[in-house]
């Protein structure tokens, strides 16, 4: 029969030809359960087989770059931690870089470790919530429930460090908000141990198992030739064949002091992919366990001398009726937030007056540090990064995220732009999934990792 | 190849074509004439040293609104090249006019152009000559204007149902 | 009349409690409170337990719809026509702050709370809410299906 135009396939006009067998146009999506977050593909159905499709997007478009031209330069990190939610601390440390590199400043070594350990512990997230929503969608309900549990104890890491389950805002032009908590790295062994018995339990579920690879295996193809024309980065690309990782290619903070592998697989199908995501998975471990271990300035302690008792203890023994003594214990309370006295705060910030704000020992003890509080904060002042252009690339759970800063000298960003790791496989899954079965189109649409706030901006 | 090294060898072959070159916080650009922008991209990517395989980033700027620079080309279209055989990368960019917002289309030389020219067609109105699909990518299609233009204020809604505020 | 609407009343209450026991959600997730809402209906914070462990992806067999994560103006046309395909009794929920007030995407391209389209019954604000929000928001949604005077 005679093929659609793209106006009449978009329109719906003249598809009835009356020559024989037509096509069947369903639209999957916006509101679907496997259209993580909002798309919609018009797939025109031969029978079974999608002969073409149409991928719209935009359904999250929340004018994120926009946003970013209204305030200063710190004010667009809470819009970067919900470009990727699923791994947000990524995208504020990648916006923070892009305007350090304008800026021409470098943040302390602790800073660089911090943000390593940050990045890795959310890539882990983010590769947990892609193969379980993945694996959900495929019917395998247990192993999304295991990997959801093994993110809330990430999920709790991150909360002891940040404050925040997801949206945290972590990062600052210039350094990170506050120092690791005391004990942390017990914590993270802790958690590790359990996310690498969910791994070896999730190996052993799904990865030899005939139907999971009859699903996988051979479907959502992209030859390593495609995959490179359409700028496909990341896990997918790894998948195809080439190791290209930000991580090793460009090194930026400490990685190339880490030691680590890049998993890649050959085929390019939907099961390397989910091959090439687990084994990301212990790499990034091994990442953070070397980074605690090589963390200058030893593991922090938050506590002040001779403060033999916390607030919270102090109050829980009096609840429980335990007061022998406790008038006679000298307590001090600390004026900030954990890991925000002027000590640990002027480890993991630059010490640049210009850029970052100054600890609030100093803000509310001296004239001089209320007078640099006021010139960062005050509207009309702020942070002044010289006219000009930067662009910086971190590896992102899905690929080469960038961030683009153009600016022109005042207090507020002239142009941010975010080149979206995942728009390029989005661009390309009309590639993968024609001439695929309509059931197909899950488990291919799945492995893209398709975050919509990343997507859309 | 070093970035300086790459911005010679463009110099070298397009001579005056390359209006400015610049390597500002390490990252090479160089502005290009729109007419040769095409032959520059195609031996971007087609020169055996060059081998810039991956159009990582395609974008746009509004300038109307840049201190010192209200009064020229409005737009300039940005292309972030990268070599994966060589490890280095280029930004090309383009100078555009606003009524006279044209740039020659990158899709037959990297494929992800489609959706990247889409996108700055949808966000700043500048079409590109040659797209063989030139709809809106993130905005719905009733949308007027361009939102990203620095003209368009940031809350002005377009609502398709509910109170038109 | 006394005695009559006595019954009633005790019908009402019993048709009440296994309403609220037996939510089947219409969970139309957008962003990122979809983490959120993935947390709290997964292990740590189980949502089973209140009897609304069972998401229907079709709005012709959920009661709530639960608007979890931005509506932006591409969106709303979509999110309007799911909510007039579901069949009575149905309730919404607004969870997080994009759909109770918009956020602080106050932009060209986000709709400014979904109340300007669609009658909510209960708003969890939050950016993203906290499971124990989402629970608490749960709960007296529960309240409100258990008061209101039953149709059938």
């Amino acid at each position: 029969m005679a093929r659609a135009t793209t106006r009449e396939f978009m329109l719906g006009e003249g598809s009835g030809t009356g020559s024989g067998a037509q096509t069947l146009q369903v639209g999957v999506g916006p509101a679907h359960p496997a259209m993580h977050g909002i798309i919609r593909i018009l797939a025109e159905l031969d029978g079974e087989i999608i002969s073409r499709a149409d991928v719209e997007i935009g359904y999250l478009h929340r004018a994120f770059e926009k946003e970013c031209e209204v305030g200063g330069w710190n004010n667009a990190i809470p819009y970067t931690d919900r470009l990727n939610y699923v791994s947000p601390l990524i995208n504020n440390f990648g916006y923070a870089s892009a305007v350090e590199k304008l800026l021409g400043i470098d943040v302390t070594e602790r800073c660089k470790y911090i943000r390593v350990i940050m990045s890795e512990i959310s890539r882990i997230c983010d590769h947990l919530t892609c193969i379980g929503a993945s694996a959900m969608e495929l019917g395998a309900f247990t192993v999304f429930l295991y990997m959801i549990k093994a993110r809330e104890f990430l999920w709790e890491l991150v909360e002891d460090v940040t404050g925040a389950r997801l949206t945290i805002s972590y990062g600052r032009v210039g350094g990170v908000k506050a120092d690791l908590p005391e004990g942390f790295g017990e914590r993270v062994r802790k958690a590790f141990k359990e996310t690498r018995e969910v791994l070896d339990e999730v190996h052993r579920l799904l990865t030899g198992l005939r139907i999971f690879m009859d699903r996988m295996v051979g479907v959502g193809a992209l030859s390593r030739e495609e995959t490179r024309a359409y700028a496909i980065t990341g896990p997918m690309l790894r998948a195809a064949g080439v190791a290209y990782d930000v991580r090793r290619a460009q090194p930026y903070y400490v990685y190339d002091r880490l030691d680590f592998e890049i998993p890649t697989q050959k085929d390019g199908d939907n099961y390397s992919r989910y091959l090439v995501r687990m084994a990301e998975m212990e790499q990034s471990m091994r990442i953070v366990e070397q980074a605690l271990a090589a963390l200058p300035g030893g593991p922090i302690n938050v506590d002040f001398e001779g403060r033999p008792i916390d607030p919270a203890s102090y109050v829980d023994q009096g609840k429980q009726g335990k007061t022998e003594g406790l008038l006679l214990v000298p307590l001090t309370l600390s004026p900030n937030l954990q890991g925000q006295n002027r000590s640990v705060y002027e480890r993991v910030n630059a010490p640049d007056k210009r850029v970052v704000l100054p600890p609030k020992e100093t803000t509310y003890g001296s004239i001089e540090g209320l007078m640099n509080h006021f010139m960062l904060i005050m509207e009309g002042y702020g942070i002044r990064p010289p006219r000009g252009e930067a662009y910086f690339a971190v590896e992102g759970a899905n690929g080469e995220l960038g961030f683009y800063v153009v600016s022109d000298g005042t207090d507020r960003p002239y142009r941010v732009r975010c080149r979206p790791p995942c728009l390029p496989p989005l661009a390309a899954l009309h590639r993968m999934i024609e001439g695929e079965m309509v059931a197909d189109l899950i488990p291919t649409f799945g492995s893209v990792n398709m975050i919509g706030g990343e997507l859309d901006r | 190849m070093d970035g300086s090294a790459i911005l010679e060898r463009l110099r070298d072959r397009f001579g005056t074509r390359i209006v400015e070159t610049h390597d500002f916080r390490g990252d090479h650009t160089a502005v290009v004439d729109r007419p040769a922008l095409p032959d520059v991209l195609r031996a971007c990517r087609d020169d055996a040293e060059l081998g810039f395989d991956v159009l990582m980033d395609l974008t746009a700027v509004d300038y109307s609104r840049y201190p010192g620079r209200e009064d020229g080309p409005r737009f300039e279209v940005v292309y972030h090249l990268y070599s994966l055989a060589w490890n280095h990368r280029l930004r090309v960019k383009v100078r555009v006019e606003e009524d006279d917002a044209v740039v020659p289309t990158a899709v037959r030389l990297w494929p992800i152009a489609n959706w990247f020219e889409r996108e700055v067609w949808d966000m700043f109105g500048v079409r590109f000559e040659g797209h063989p699909d030139p709809r809106r990518l993130l905005m719905y299609e009733e949308f007027v204007g361009h939102p990203l233009r620095k003209d368009y204020p940031v809350s002005r809604r377009q609502p398709l149902i509910g109170p038109k505020v | 009349m006394g005695v009559g609407s006595f019954f009633a009343g005790k019908l009402d209450e019993a048709i009440g409690w296994a309403r609220k026991y037996s939510i089947f959600q219409y969970p139309f997730v957008t962003a990122c409170c979809g983490m959120e809402y993935m947390a709290t209906a997964c292990s740590h914070y189980d949502v089973d337990r209140f009897g609304a462990g069972l998401p229907r992806f079709s709005p012709r067999q959920a009661d709530v719809l639960f608007v979890v994560g931005t509506i932006s103006h591409k969106m709303a046309p979509v999110l309007k026509r799911v909510y007039d395909q579901m069949t009575e009794p149905k309730w919404v929920v607004a969870f997080g702050v994009c759909t109770c007030t918009g956020g602080f995407y106050d932009n060209y391209a986000t709709v400014m709370g979904i109340d300007t389209i669609i009658p909510v019954d209960v708003y969890i604000p939050g950016c993203p809410p906290r499971p124990e929000s989402v629970l608490d928001g749960l709960m007296k949604l529960q309240d409100k299906i258990a008061a209101s005077t039953q149709r059938f």
